[in-house]
């Protein structure tokens, strides 16, 4: 791998204090992101894939071990807009267009108002949703308001993409034609993206690395370097690599989750 | 269209039918007792006789004489077209200067109670944001201002009024603060409610952007508490009339429609009462229907109604 990672955990631990006392969500967490990785976390509910998210976006403090993003303290780094974070809802305002959803963190961030328009332009046609931008996100449907909250995390040009189960909401159909779309838009863009999800072909699909993780409490219990090309046909999913890794995707859940 | 005028036509006309009815036992006995000293025979004869008689067997027992229920200058439950006449009366047939006219009171209470609904809405907007910001206002503010709302209104109002004369504050200022003593308090309860309607989710998003809390103010929060705004300020206009109308009956200087129903009621002008009931009702559907109108165009363009 080519240089420094852009995301690195050294023994990162995370205690919860609950009204029931302490509860471990994660526990000696150690992983590298380089550049350009598509990395996906899974495993089942309450195995930390989230927390573990929340904590690279600072939206939650670690209580121990070392986690550096781009260099900095998750802070700094989200001071520096080192990140885009994309949610499970869209979370659009019903009160904004599109566009106007769009500009939302360009306003925040105090981006000039000439150059507001055109990065809206561009992450719109990123999302192939131009042409919507005038539109309110109710006459959109979920796939499409997704895309454009896609967009949104896009706008204002951060290197890494955080997706925390982006597409669980959304049925099947529209789930395929939009993970060719994810991984599209890594194609043209280079972004370095960390994407939750507990849907094993989704992940096996879209990964070059794929970290698979195990509850009570939350740790790492396999990670997978995926050997399958960049270029990935929907079909590729027939293919008896990909069928491997998802088996040792399985393997690796079933591992870590006692069933009792 | 049809379809909703006919049952609207049907609970009007039942309202009216049940009021016209109603006039009857109401006012029967001093019809009666008019009849017969007009040389009307009447059952059971004499005014000893039927005093204690109950006044539904007495319109049984007569009814040639409902119609007189419905005629009397002074009844204990006037008949709708008699309000009506009323109402035109002090209306169309007065100048609005005039302090006969209803259209004069009506006027000094609705300046009040837009100057009260004003200070009420702004002091309530401006409380919900503090307690919203601050949990120290959470928890001091909050506590007083339901226990605001518990005093009965009519035991503080003229304790106001006789303070504020004592500085020297008369006039449209006391009815004034009434009417927003009742009216902030719903403003308070929905604007933090609103405040406080975006999710955790939308929180968290605004943190990944490194908003400011004024920015998550302006951005998120106030426009997202708009709905909640016109829903609270539709019940704090109402109050904010009500209380005006209380600020009238110890304060109202011989002006306002609260006046109005003291005097009619000082010398039994129950038409007179009821008259100005039915105007302050008008004022309080027209002001609720105001605000209706401006919700409507509010969330049209804002894009939150379809």
């Amino acid at each position: 791998m080519n240089g420094n990672p852009v995301i690195e955990a050294k023994h990162l631990d995370l205690t919860f204090q609950t009204n029931d006392g302490p509860v471990q969500a994660l526990r000696d967490v150690n992983l590298q992101i380089h550049k350009g990785d598509f990395v996906s976390f899974i495993g089942p509910s309450g195995c930390g894939k989230t927390t573990f998210l929340r904590c690279i976006a600072a939206l939650e403090t670690p209580t121990g071990g070392k986690l550096t993003v781009n260099g900095m303290s998750p802070d700094e780094a989200r001071r520096a807009r080192a990140y885009g974070y994309v949610f499970q809802a869209a979370g659009l305002y019903p009160w904004r267009t599109i566009a106007g959803n769009i500009k939302l963190p360009l306003e925040i961030m105090g981006f000039p108002k000439s150059e507001q328009d055109a990065r809206v332009e561009k992450v719109l046609d990123l999302v192939e949703l131009s042409g919507f931008g005038k539109k309110f996100p109710w006459q959109l449907s979920g796939g499409m308001q997704q895309r454009a909250s896609i967009a949104r995390a896009l706008a204002f040009d951060a290197d890494i993409l955080l997706m925390d189960e982006p597409f669980g909401a959304l049925d099947e159909i529209v789930r395929d034609h939009l993970n060719e779309e994810v991984l599209k838009l890594w194609a043209r863009t280079g972004k370095t993206i960390g994407f939750v999800t507990h849907s094993i072909p989704e992940a096996v699909y879209l990964s070059t690395k794929i970290v698979v993780m195990s509850p009570r409490p939350g740790r790492i219990t396999d990670v997978i370097e995926s050997p399958l090309p960049k270029e990935r046909p929907l079909d590729i999913r027939d293919s008896p690599e990909f069928l491997e890794i998802a088996h040792r995707v399985r393997d690796g859940l079933r591992a870590g989750h006692a069933y009792d | 269209m049809t379809r909703v005028i006919f049952p609207v036509l049907v609970v009007v006309a039942a309202i009216m039918a049940f009021w016209y009815a109603a006039c009857i036992p109401m006012n029967i006995k001093f019809a009666l007792q008019t009849a017969e000293r007009q040389g009307a025979v009447i059952s059971p004869e004499g005014v000893q006789a039927r005093r204690d008689m109950s006044a539904f067997v007495l319109a049984a027992r007569n009814p040639g004489q409902w119609a007189q229920t419905w005629e009397q200058a002074k009844p204990r439950l006037p008949a709708p077209h008699q309000i009506v006449q009323e109402l035109w009366k002090t209306t169309v047939d007065v100048k609005p200067t005039s302090k006969r006219s209803l259209v004069f009171h009506g006027w000094v209470t609705l300046s009040a109670t837009l100057a009260g609904f004003a200070i009420g809405s702004v002091g309530g907007i401006l409380l919900a944001v503090g307690i919203v910001h601050s949990r120290a206002m959470d928890m001091s503010v909050m506590p007083w201002a339901i226990a605001s709302q518990t005093i009965p209104i009519l035991a503080i109002a003229p304790m106001i009024i006789v303070v504020l004369a004592s500085f020297g504050v008369q006039g449209l200022m006391p009815k004034a603060i009434i009417s927003a003593y009742l009216s902030f308090f719903p403003v308070v309860v929905g604007m933090v409610k609103g405040l406080r309607s975006p999710s955790a989710m939308d929180m968290d998003l605004v943190r990944t952007w490194s908003a400011t809390r004024a920015q998550t103010f302006w951005k998120l929060r106030l426009p997202a508490s708009v709905p909640y705004l016109f829903a609270s300020l539709k019940i704090g206009v109402a109050a904010s009339l009500v209380g005006t109308i209380v600020g009238e009956l110890p304060a109202g200087g011989g002006q306002g429609l609260g006046f109005r129903l003291l005097a009619g009621s000082y010398y039994g002008q129950t038409v007179q009462i009821w008259a100005a009931l039915l105007a302050t009702a008008v004022l309080a559907a027209g002001l609720v229907a105001l605000i209706g109108v401006l919700e409507r165009g509010t969330l049209k363009r804002m894009g939150l109604s379809r």
